[in-house]
């Protein structure tokens, strides 16, 4: 399969820039692999990942995450769900990080921002308590508390999804920067 | 049945940047060890970790928990060529710094700390934040870490110039790359799933 990075980076394979840390690479596309093609039975289903990373994708703004995950779910059985990400992507976008920390000497450096509220009606009440745990992520991470968590639950999230979701929206955090900053220093080079 | 959320009384929740120990609690219940399968422990790659509940709460999804674990290692420990380690621990210092990751950025201050012997510099960064100056090159990897950082992502040639001014080659920026990267992963993890806790007590 085709490494996702090299592609996000527009990297030829076997790019010299990649060559010293070979682990690094073949463990960021199996957390690739595992997350969003060869999932396991009875943990969060495809369609929802790829729901949620279209949206992850588009508010981050980068196009070659965009078009890749687009493509994905075109072939999802949440390819319907299309329309009403975009319309969330539109809403969601803004910039940052920001957000606010404990209470103490960091407070002079609280940063407000858009807190989400995602379509319910649109996305299901499931999809839309996602989307709003990943905007706060993608955006203002230090604003996530244990109210984050009971709202996913209260829309029926498990425990191990819960798991899921952070870690696949994390992990795009991760994969997006990557691919956007590999291509930088391939333009450079 | 609706999950069960974990409450943690937290009174002395840290609230400034540190170079000292602290603690992390889970949200969520983490495994429990006697529930561990052959895959689980593979997942843990450290045995040790069966002790740690942030490991033992992405346990519950052991193949993307190794495939995690693996790819961190590889950018942090993987000594052939590139960027010195301390240099990697400063990236993930000035990273946490700026998406607000007081656990994180305690853990790898520490490290840049004892790969690089300059506790005071390190601490400038927890103090003053990324518009701190250090030195040429520490301040090229904090401008390089806030420009892939923020969204929209402002990274562009002239971060990669400002590295290279520094005698950074390319496999060193791609390290730095990697190392801002992957920290975007892990500040994420730690800020969701669960509060930062006091150290235990020295």
């Amino acid at each position: 399969m085709t490494d996702v990075i090299d592609t996000l980076a527009g990297l030829p394979p076997e790019s010299e820039l990649r060559a010293a840390r070979p682990t690094a690479r073949e463990y960021a596309q199996k957390s690739y692999e595992a997350l969003f093609v060869s999932v396991r039975e009875g943990l969060m289903p495809v369609g929802e990942r790829l729901a949620v990373t279209c949206f992850v994708a588009g508010l981050h703004g980068d196009t070659p995450a965009m078009e890749h995950y687009a493509g994905l779910l075109a072939e999802s059985d949440a390819a319907g769900l299309s329309d009403a990400i975009a319309a969330a992507v539109a809403a969601g976008r803004t910039e940052g990080p920001y957000g606010a920390f404990p209470a103490g000497p960091l407070s002079a450096e609280d940063t407000p921002g858009m807190v989400f509220k995602a379509d319910a009606d649109a996305l299901g009440a499931r999809l839309a308590a996602a989307f709003e745990h990943a905007h706060m992520l993608v955006f203002h991470p230090r604003d996530a508390g244990r109210d984050a968590i009971v709202a996913l639950t209260g829309a029926g999230w498990s425990a191990t999804d819960i798991v899921t979701l952070s870690q696949m929206i994390s992990f795009l955090s991760f994969q997006i920067r990557a691919g956007a900053g590999l291509r930088v220093l391939a333009a450079a080079s | 049945m609706t999950e069960t959320v974990l409450t943690h009384e937290n009174p002395d929740e840290p609230n400034v940047f540190t170079q000292d120990m602290l603690g992390w609690e889970p949200w969520l219940p983490p495994m429990d060890e006697a529930d561990l399968t052959e895959r689980h422990w593979t997942a843990l790659v450290q045995k040790g970790r069966s002790k740690m509940p942030y490991f033992m709460l992405l346990a519950r999804d052991p193949d993307i928990l190794e495939y995690r674990t693996r790819t961190d290692m590889d950018i942090f420990y993987n000594p052939d060529a590139g960027l010195p380690r301390a240099d990697r621990e400063m990236a993930a210092a000035a990273t946490s710094r700026y998406n607000g990751c007081i656990y994180c950025a305690s853990v790898h201050s520490r490290f840049a700390t004892q790969h690089s012997k300059r506790k005071d510099e390190v601490q400038k960064l927890l103090d003053q934040g990324v518009s701190a100056r250090i030195d040429p090159r520490w301040d090229a990897i904090t401008d390089a870490a806030v420009a892939l950082t923020s969204i929209p992502m402002t990274f562009g040639p002239d971060h990669i110039e400002a590295l290279r001014d520094t005698g950074m080659d390319d496999q060193a920026i791609a390290d730095a790359i990697y190392a801002i990267s992957f920290f975007n992963w892990a500040n994420r993890l730690m800020l969701s799933l669960g509060p930062t806790t006091p150290g235990e007590a020295k």
